[in-house]
């Protein structure tokens, strides 16, 4: 593996005509981690990713891997390993052919062709053609592609799409295993759910614009559970509250809600304290409402 | 450059494309070969008033082996055409280009290695192609004309140039598909300029005293004259240029093509 690189992404603007797909977006993504680089289709994170790459001409601004831009680096394919599109494969080429083609550019032997495509699970179906492939066994592909030349940076986009549950754990267990080796690790996705379990860092783009940059776990601070009550004494709800240190928000209808608490321990304290409830709901905002709720996508109302 | 050469030949040899066209180049020339050294020898058996009036171009001896040989080029070139030009809209059709370039983000070696290795298929083609001609003519100019004249120096220098010849047109293949990038565009324009424009515009232009000159230029007249000979020539086409000057016309026209490969196509945004 090359030196351990950041990725820089410098005000990078790309417009398309009058459509800004990227909008002045500023992020780093760091070594040693996985970040998930998140955004509703169309947000703009493969078109920032592509000029990351040196595929599209930013309109201004620049990416960086480590000190350059791509398209400046001395070993290109040994620094970054990408895969942008799990469909780019010749239908009629077999999956080891498609490795080969690439590796003397890339700088290995063929015996490495073969080392990844066991290790990414398709030595049995290496000497097939790919246009018989299923879309999990092309991400397979895509990202032994992305690895051939053990780079220090791994870029991937929608790496999850199209993978079987035991795919996506295998696919989870192996981007930590690059974190862990010191790699930089990016990982697109419009599903915050399929990353979440994987993500060190979370980059969050919707727009074109950076919504939220910050730890998965500052991310999760932002959600904030809370729980309407609703009770024929309201005032006993309130007085147990006041009790337990809940914080409390009787409304109109009687409803009681109660901030940074779930459903269960309210009511296993209203049962010990015998009092008398008509419904119990958690409507607090889940990691999923809060990635809705940033990329400006209405959250799902709770039905009353 | 050698790392972006050697892939590229992976690629090439890694698809059944290019020797399905290649059986099919050489069924057809096979066919051809066999049909105009049929048409040369029964032309030469008649006198030259029932030859004309039948159509048939009268030669003998040499320079009907000579002429059958020559054919390769003009009635085959389209093969070379598009088996290069897959070289470049395959990547584009099947998206490709995007690892192809990521593992050489060099475009001018990109463009360059493909040239190369399209010279070097070229050359295979080109044997192939020529020995699809001969193996169809020399049998029946052997038996029904005046011999296949496969001991003759002329004749064989002849055959070297068809190879070299065959070998520019899948050179000039790659370039044309580098700039169309579009397959089913490449394959369209390869086949209509081969088999309509070119042939048309070579008889419409001799037969313009202005434009006489012209035609010599059109990229199958320049191959012609690599070959120093030309089918066209026979049926009353306007003289041809030197070998030499056909040779830079068709590098002209790979040049062309290659720099727009390099310059528009590649300069764009891919994906």
């Amino acid at each position: 593996m090359t030196a351990p690189a950041a990725v820089t992404i410098d005000r990078l603007s790309k417009h398309f005509g009058p459509v800004k797909a990227v909008d002045d977006l500023s992020f780093t993504v760091r070594p040693g981690a996985v970040t998930g680089f998140l955004g509703p289709n169309g947000a703009g994170k493969t078109t920032t990713l592509r000029m990351l790459l040196g595929l599209v001409r930013p309109t201004s601004g620049r990416a960086l891997i480590g000190d350059s831009p791509y398209l400046e680096l001395r070993q290109p394919a040994q620094t970054v390993g990408a895969s942008l599109e799990a469909s780019a494969f010749h239908p009629g080429r077999s999956g080891l052919d498609h490795l080969r083609m690439f590796a003397p550019q890339v700088g290995v032997r063929e015996s490495r062709c073969h080392e990844l495509l066991e290790l990414v699970g398709l030595d049995q179906a290496k000497k097939r053609r790919v246009g018989g492939y299923s879309m999990g066994m092309r991400q397979r592909l895509a990202l032994a592609y992305a690895m051939l030349g053990d780079p220090a940076v791994v870029i991937l986009d929608e790496p999850a799409n199209g993978l079987d549950p035991q795919g996506i754990v295998w696919l989870r267990q192996l981007l930590r295993a690059f974190a862990d080796e010191g790699k930089t690790v990016l990982v697109s996705s419009h599903v915050l759910s399929e990353v979440q379990s994987t993500v060190d860092d979370v980059v969050i783009i919707a727009k074109g614009r950076l919504v939220h940059e910050s730890s998965l776990s500052d991310l999760r601070t932002l959600a904030a559970p809370s729980v309407e009550v609703l009770s024929p004494t309201p005032q006993r709800v309130l007085e147990l509250a006041g009790t337990q240190q809940w914080r409390a928000e009787p409304r109109h209808d009687g409803v009681v809600v109660l901030h940074d608490v779930e459903a269960p321990q309210v009511g296993a304290a209203a049962f010990a304290a015998n009092i008398e409830l008509h419904r119990l709901s958690d409507v607090g905002v889940g990691l999923e409402d809060v990635f809705l709720r940033l990329t400006g996508e209405p959250t799902q109302e709770v039905a009353q | 450059m050698s790392a972006a050469i050697r892939g590229e030949f992976r690629k090439f040899l890694s698809t059944r494309m290019w020797w399905i066209l290649g059986l099919a180049m050489f069924a057809y020339l096979v066919f051809l070969g066999a049909v105009m050294a049929f048409s040369f020898a029964f032309g030469s058996t008649m006198s030259a008033g029932e030859a004309a009036s039948a159509g048939v171009p009268q030669m003998s001896g040499e320079t009907a082996a000579t002429m059958t040989y020559s054919l390769t080029s003009p009635l085959g070139y389209v093969f070379p055409l598009i088996i290069g030009s897959l070289l470049f809209t395959n990547e584009f059709r099947h998206q490709t280009i995007t690892p192809t370039l990521l593992v050489e983000p060099r475009r001018t070696i990109l463009v360059l290695a493909k040239l190369v290795v399209a010279a070097i298929f070229g050359v295979i083609i080109g044997v192939l192609a020529t020995a699809g001609t001969v193996v169809g003519a020399s049998p029946v100019l052997a038996l029904m004309g005046d011999g296949s004249y496969l001991g003759s120096g002329d004749v064989w220098a002849l055959i070297g140039w068809s190879v070299v010849v065959m070998a520019l047109w899948t050179v000039l293949g790659v370039a044309i598909g580098g700039l169309l990038t579009n397959q089913v565009a490449a394959i369209i324009v390869i086949i209509g300029f081969t088999q309509f424009v070119e042939p048309i515009a070579r008889v419409a232009l001799g037969a313009v005293d202005a434009l006489q000159g012209v035609s010599a230029y059109l990229p199958g007249a320049a191959a012609d004259a690599v070959l120093g000979t030309s089918f066209f020539g026979s049926m009353g086409e306007t003289d041809l240029l030197s070998r030499w000057a056909g040779g830079l016309v068709m590098l002209a026209y790979i040049a062309v093509f290659a720099l727009g490969a390099r310059f528009v196509t590649l300069r764009r945004d891919i994906g």
